[in-house]
C-alpha cells in the first residue's frame, strides 16, 4: 500500500500554498509533479558532467556519454524492451509524428489508417497529414459505457488498415483498452500496431514485450520525469527499416554534398543535440517509481478512483464521462455538473431554450475549486473530436498520481458541492 | 467588501439572471461567436434604427464570465452609435468590467465584445 501523505514530502512544489492553503494536484494527466531526486539528478548532471555526448575525445564527454546511455537502459528495462529498441524524443506527440511520418513514407493512395474516438490529437493530427496522399483515416467506436466496441474494430480490421494506432489509457475517459488483444488481431491482418503509452506507461505496468505490439510511445514529463524528453519503443526490425524523421547531426554515418547514409538505430532518429539532462531526470524518474513497484501505483490510483465514484452520485446533476467499472479505468475523472452540450443556434431555438440552463461550466468549476486550492483542469483535453462525439463542449478533469491521498479526493467532492451552490441558477 | 468582490457579484447576477435573452425577429445583424478552447459561444442579434442600436439580444452558452458580459454588453451598447462601439477597445472594455482576470478568462469577458464589433462589421461590409 501506497502512502500518498509520505510521498507528498518528495514533492517540494507540493508544499506551495494558494489562498492559504496547500495544493491539491489533480491535473497530472495533463503534467505530473517532480521528486526531490528527479531534479537533483537533473542539477547533479549539469554541475558535475555536462558536455556533448557521442562526440568529444576527453573524459568529461565520454562520461556524459556513459550516463546518457545508461539512463537508455534504465527506461528501457522499465517497460520491458531493449536499449537499442528505445529512441529518446521530446514527448508522446513527437513520437507519434515520427512515426506518421516515417512510416508514412511507405503509404501509398488508398491505404487505410485505422484509429479510435477515443485519440489525444497527437494521435489523429499527424495521421491526418497523410490524407494529403489519399491516405483514409477510420475510427473504431466506443460503446455507451465509454469502452471501445471490440466489434466495431473487427469490422474496420476487415478493411485492412496497414496502420491501427490506439491509446492504452484515454486522457479524457481513464478507459483502458485491450490493447494486446486488439494488436493480435492487427496483426493478423499484417496492419503494424502502435500503442500511445502516454497515460499507461506512468500509472500501470506495462511491458513492451507482453504486449507486442510494434510501437509504444510515452512522454516523462506524466511520470515524475522532467518536460521535454520522452520515448518512442520499436521493434529493432522495424526501426532499421523506417525513414529517418528529423536530419541533422548524430544520426548519420557519412554525408556528402550528394547524399547521406544513416546511423544505426536508435540514433538514426536522434538528430541535434540531445536532452541528456532530461534523460538523467527520466531515469530517475523511473527508479522512483520502480521503488513504489508499478503493480502499487496502478492498485491506489485505482482505490482512489473508486472512492471517486462512490462520491459523484452526492453532487447533484453530476454527469460523469468514463466506464462504470473502476476496474477497467485509470486514474482520470472527467465531469460536468448538468448538461453541457456545445451551443447551436437552430438546436437552442428548436428546444425553445429561451432561459438558461441550471449546468456549471466547467471553467467555472475550475476557477472555483481553484478559490479552495485545488487545481483540476477544464476545456476539451486535446480531444476535440470526443467531445463532438459525447455532445459536450468541455469537460472538467479531475486525475491522480501517487502523491495523492483519498482525503484529496473527499475534499474535491466536498469543494464541489460549493461550485453548486454559487453557480447554479 | 471591495470594488473587485462587487464587480465580481454583478457579472454572476447577469450571469444568473440575464438581460436581453432571447432572439430578435427582424434583425439587421447577427452573429455567433465561439471561444473553441472552452466551447464559449455567444450570439447576438442588433436591430440599428436612425443610427442607434435600438434593440440587442444575445443568447449562448458557456462560463459565469462569457455570459454575465454578454449580458452586461447588451445594456452598456443600448442606444449608441455603432461608430461609438467600435471605438470601445479590449482595455477599456476590461477595466469597465472591473475584473481581474487571468489570460485565459480574458478571453471570456471578451468574447460577447468582438462578437458585437464583428456584427457590425458585417452589416457595413452588406
Amino acid at each position: 500500500m501506497i502512502d500518498s501523505n509520505v510521498i507528498k514530502k518528495d514533492f517540494p512544489v507540493l508544499s506551495r500554498k494558494f489562498h492559504g492553503k496547500e495544493i491539491i494536484y489533480l491535473d497530472s494527466a495533463a503534467t505530473s509533479q517532480k521528486p526531490r531526486s528527479v531534479i537533483e539528478a537533473m542539477s547533479n548532471y549539469y554541475e558535475n558532467y555536462n558536455s556533448n555526448v557521442h562526440r568529444g575525445i576527453y573524459q568529461l564527454s565520454e562520461e556524459s556519454t556513459d550516463i546518457y546511455e545508461k539512463t537508455r537502459e534504465n527506461v528501457a528495462s522499465f517497460v520491458s524492451c531493449s536499449a537499442r529498441e528505445t529512441v529518446y524524443v521530446r514527448n508522446t506527440t513527437e513520437a507519434l509524428n515520427l512515426l506518421a511520418y516515417s512510416l508514412g513514407h511507405r503509404l501509398r493512395r488508398g491505404d487505410r489508417i485505422l484509429l479510435t474516438e477515443m485519440e489525444h490529437h497527437s494521435n489523429i493530427i499527424p495521421w491526418q497529414f497523410l490524407k494529403s496522399k489519399g491516405v483514409e483515416l477510420d475510427y473504431v467506436k466506443m460503446d455507451a459505457d465509454f469502452n471501445l466496441d471490440m466489434e466495431d474494430y473487427s469490422e474496420k480490421l476487415k478493411k485492412n488498415p496497414k496502420i491501427v494506432s490506439v491509446t492504452q489509457c484515454s486522457n479524457v475517459l481513464g478507459t483502458i483498452n485491450p490493447v494486446k488483444e486488439m494488436g493480435s488481431l492487427a496483426h493478423e491482418r499484417g496492419s503494424v500496431f502502435i500503442v500511445d503509452g502516454a497515460q499507461s506507461v506512468p500509472h500501470m505496468p506495462v511491458s513492451f514485450r507482453d504486449l507486442d505490439c510494434d510501437f509504444i510511445a510515452f512522454s516523462g514529463h506524466k511520470m515524475l520525469g522532467p518536460m521535454g524528453i520522452g520515448c518512442l519503443v520499436g521493434k529493432l526490425e522495424e526501426l532499421k527499416t523506417m525513414h529517418p524523421f528529423l536530419g541533422g547531426g548524430d544520426m548519420i554515418r557519412e554525408v556528402s554534398y550528394e547524399g547521406a547514409t544513416w546511423n544505426d538505430v536508435p540514433y538514426k532518429f536522434e538528430a541535434g543535440t540531445p536532452n541528456v539532462a532530461g534523460s538523467v531526470g527520466l531515469s530517475a524518474a523511473v527508479d522512483y517509481l520502480r521503488n513504489i513497484g508499478m503493480d502499487s501505483v496502478m492498485d491506489h490510483e485505482r482505490l482512489l478512483i473508486r472512492e471517486t465514484l462512490k462520491l459523484a452520485p452526492e453532487i447533484e446533476g453530476l454527469v460523469s464521462f468514463g466506464p462504470s467499472d473502476p476496474e477497467k479505468r485509470g486514474g482520470v475523472f472527467s465531469f460536468n455538473i448538468g448538461s453541457m452540450p456545445a451551443f447551436r443556434i437552430e438546436r437552442e431555438l428548436e428546444a425553445g431554450n429561451m432561459v438558461v440552463s441550471g449546468s456549471v461550466h466547467p471553467h467555472d468549476v475550475a476557477a472555483s475549486l481553484d478559490q479552495q486550492s485545488i487545481a483540476i483542469r477544464s476545456g476539451h483535453h486535446c480531444a476535440m473530436p470526443l467531445m463532438g462525439r459525447m455532445d459536450v463542449a468541455a469537460t472538467s478533469r479531475a486525475s491522480y498520481y501517487v502523491y495523492n491521498s483519498i482525503e484529496d479526493v473527499k475534499n474535491l467532492f466536498i469543494a464541489l458541492s460549493d461550485v453548486k451552490r454559487l453557480f447554479a441558477r | 467588501m471591495s470594488e473587485q468582490d462587487i464587480n465580481a457579484e454583478i457579472i454572476l447576477d447577469h450571469y444568473r439572471n440575464p438581460h436581453n435573452y432571447g432572439k430578435i425577429a427582424n434583425a439587421t445583424g447577427s452573429v455567433t461567436e465561439y471561444n473553441p478552447v472552452c466551447g464559449d459561444t455567444v450570439h447576438i442579434d442588433i436591430l440599428e434604427k436612425d443610427g442607434k442600436i435600438e434593440e440587442i439580444m444575445f443568447m449562448g452558452r458557456g462560463c459565469s464570465i462569457s455570459q454575465g458580459s454578454a449580458s452586461m454588453l447588451t445594456d452598456f451598447v443600448k442606444g449608441k452609435s455603432p461608430e461609438e462601439i467600435m471605438k470601445v477597445g479590449d482595455e477599456e472594455y476590461l477595466h469597465m468590467l472591473g475584473l481581474e482576470l487571468g489570460p485565459a478568462r480574458e478571453k471570456c469577458a471578451l468574447l460577447p465584445l468582438n462578437a458585437m464589433h464583428k456584427a457590425l462589421q458585417e452589416r457595413i461590409r452588406k
